[in-house]
């Protein structure tokens, strides 16, 4: 039998069977759509979990007062309390160290934010002007406030958007007055629109220099200190040089923890394995689920046809050309299933990207790759199996149809 | 009777129907020259049909011999069967066995097709039988588009285009009215003359008369057949 012939007919049974085929179709792109689905939303989980690290910036530092429990073997940093409070001064002191870029200390408490009668309660955070800088905050309107401001805690703030907006409404904010818990501060910037960012959501937030967070919070005790490095790879060089410096400054104790990207991701790792076991695990149920599909799909659609076969014996057709035949038809069918369920999960998960926009959902390649795979070996192994099976005995059991 | 196209001694065959063992085909014996022409009656389950499967290598009897020109076939596998069919034999079934979704002419060349012939010529072929069968101008029909005398000569069409030398057919009117049944078994017995061996399995008693040696079969036994008895009165009358 001759190769073109070979095709042209399995291609001849597919279209002179349309019901059938596109049923069968349907049948292997559901197995494949439901994979490339179901797994697109597990990556999507990590993916988001992943953006949130990498949004902290690789040459960050974060420290906290306390000393990290260590006990309990829990991987997520636990803080234990310390009687000594990180000071502004021993911020000031941390900028010293020679590898250290820029210092944002942060005193964070909440105050009552009003304006002409609207009044709301507002995280507020006091910190330098690098904190503009270390968290990528940028304004919408309006500056920012100098170091000179942090230092002669001036009252000006910047602040949030969504706190803007339900202040002012349209209204320009900056230059206006307003009150912190009675302490009356002028609006000179408003943060961009920006989404949650380490699970803080800088929308509802407002931000004083630290000399008046200080003031108004009557505490010197700060919340954390960010760090930006100079160069990346000398997070452990620096993390030495603090805990000695806090050490000299706080009585011989290191009580603070120190938390890098790598430190924090390292604490998630576990989570991270689990999300990818998970989805892992999603993808094989779903690969299982959809190869009995085209399992029995195949099986069925060549077993039923064992009377053509017994037939095609009877005229002379060889076992092998037999197998050909059938495993270039499952070929050609499963490969069309395999390109609309492809096309179909591709597709959806396109449309989900735009109404859906801010959970990530994306297909691992890895997942593609084996839906196909195993897509297709399933489809020939069990076009194959009745065929050969048909092939290799006598004609006339086949032409019976048994 | 060395140059036999045929050769079958102590065929056996027994097939297994539900936990009992049937045995259609007991001790057979029988030897077809080239260019004969054989009706193979009986009442059904006689196991006619399973000769005829066996004689067309469709099935495989259990012990015993059958030479088809001289070749041993109970011994090779089912490849080489396979390629002794397409050389020496062609088949006509009760119920046609066309392939519904594929042309009287895509039907027909089947077989060309599997024998590896470029299709051109594969078309030029068929179109020939075709003609002679008288079936031309429904080359491009499908088979429900064709009425059972119809589908029964795209079958024969099919059984021809290799030239085989032995056509075999499983009652080859048992599914046609009167006279399309009559034109099949004339235009079978035309082929017959032209040389072709023709062995036909029939319940139909007026149909086996027509040819020269009738074999009859009762519960896997041949009963009867004209030839032997013909030749034992030869030799009765030669004595």
């Amino acid at each position: 039998m001759r190769f073109e012939d070979n095709w042209q007919y399995s291609w001849q049974a597919l279209i002179r069977h349309k019901l059938r085929t596109v049923l069968l179709l349907i049948a292997v792109a559901i197995g494949v759509t439901s994979v490339l689905l179901l797994t697109s939303l597990g990556e999507g989980a990590r993916l988001f979990i992943e953006k949130e690290f990498s949004q902290l910036g690789s040459e960050i530092m974060v420290v906290l007062p306390g000393k990290k429990e260590t006990t309990g073997g829990g991987s997520v940093p636990v803080y234990g309390s310390t009687p000594r409070d990180l000071t502004i001064e021993d911020a000031i002191a941390m900028k010293k160290i020679s590898t250290v870029k820029a210092i944002a200390p942060i005193i964070a408490g909440t105050s009552l934010l009003s304006y002409q009668g609207k009044s709301r309660e507002v995280i507020t955070l006091g910190s330098s002007k690098e904190i503009f800088a270390v968290r990528k905050l940028n304004l919408s309107k309006g500056k920012i406030f100098n170091s000179k401001a942090s230092d002669l805690a001036k009252p000006v703030c910047v602040l949030g958007a969504t706190i803007k907006q339900e202040l002012f409404g349209n209204q320009a904010a900056v230059g206006q007055w307003l009150r912190f818990s009675g302490q009356r501060f002028r609006v000179i910037g408003v943060l961009q629109e920006r989404g949650e960012s380490m699970g803080l959501d800088m929308r509802q937030m407002a931000i004083i220099p630290i000399r008046s967070a200080e003031s108004l919070f009557n505490s010197p005790a700060l919340f954390r200190v960010l760090l930006e490095l100079k160069h990346a790879n000398t997070e452990q060089y620096t993390e030495d040089k603090l805990r000695a410096l806090i050490k000299k400054r706080h009585e011989g104790e290191d009580d603070i923890t120190i938390l890098t990207q790598n430190s924090l991701m390292n604490a998630f790792n576990k989570i991270l394995t689990l999300v990818t076991a998970s989805i892992g695990a999603i993808a094989a149920i779903s690969l299982v689920v959809a190869g009995f599909l085209i399992m029995n799909v195949s099986f069925v659609s060549v077993s039923r046809r064992k009377e053509e076969i017994g037939l095609l014996k009877a005229l002379g057709a060889t076992a092998k050309e037999i197998r050909l035949i059938f495993l270039t038809e499952a070929l050609l069918l499963v490969s069309l299933g395999v390109l609309t369920g492809l096309i179909l999960g591709y597709g959806l998960t396109a449309l989900a990207a735009i109404i859906w926009p801010v959970f990530p959902v994306s297909i691992p390649w890895w997942a593609t790759l084996a839906s196909i795979v195993v897509a297709l070996a399933i489809g020939l192994l069990f076009s194959w199996l009745p065929a050969a099976h048909a092939a290799k005995h006598d004609p006339v059991l086949a032409l019976r149809g048994n | 009777m060395n140059s036999a196209l045929i050769d079958i001694q102590h065929l056996n065959k027994t097939y297994i129907v539900g936990e009992q063992p049937l045995q259609v085909l007991k001790d057979i014996n029988l030897q077809i020259k080239q260019g004969d022409y054989l009706a193979i009656m009986g009442p059904s389950g006689s196991g006619k049909s399973t000769l005829l499967n066996m004689i067309g290598l469709l099935d495989r009897a259990d012990n015993g011999e059958y030479l088809l020109k001289q070749q041993a076939t109970l011994t090779i596998n089912e490849e080489q069967r396979a390629a002794l069919r397409r050389a020496h034999i062609g088949f006509i079934f009760q119920n046609f066995h066309l392939i519904p979704r594929l042309s009287a002419a895509e039907n027909a060349e089947l077989p060309l097709m599997l024998a590896g012939m470029a299709r051109k010529q594969r078309r030029a072929k068929v179109q020939q039988v075709f003609r002679r069968l008288g079936i031309a101008e429904r080359a491009d029909h499908l088979p429900k588009q064709l009425s059972g005398g119809q589908m029964q000569r795209v079958a024969i069409a099919r059984a021809m285009v290799l030239e085989p030398q032995i056509l075999l057919a499983d009652e080859p009117t048992g599914n046609l009215d009167q006279k399309s049944g009559r034109e099949v078994v004339e235009l079978l017995e035309e082929l017959n003359r032209q040389g072709i061996t023709l062995i036909m399995v029939t319940h139909d008693q007026q149909l086996a008369k027509r040819a020269p040696r009738q074999l009859t079969m009762v519960d896997g036994e041949i009963t009867e057949d004209t030839q032997q008895t013909q030749q034992s009165r030869q030799q009765q009358d030669a004595l």
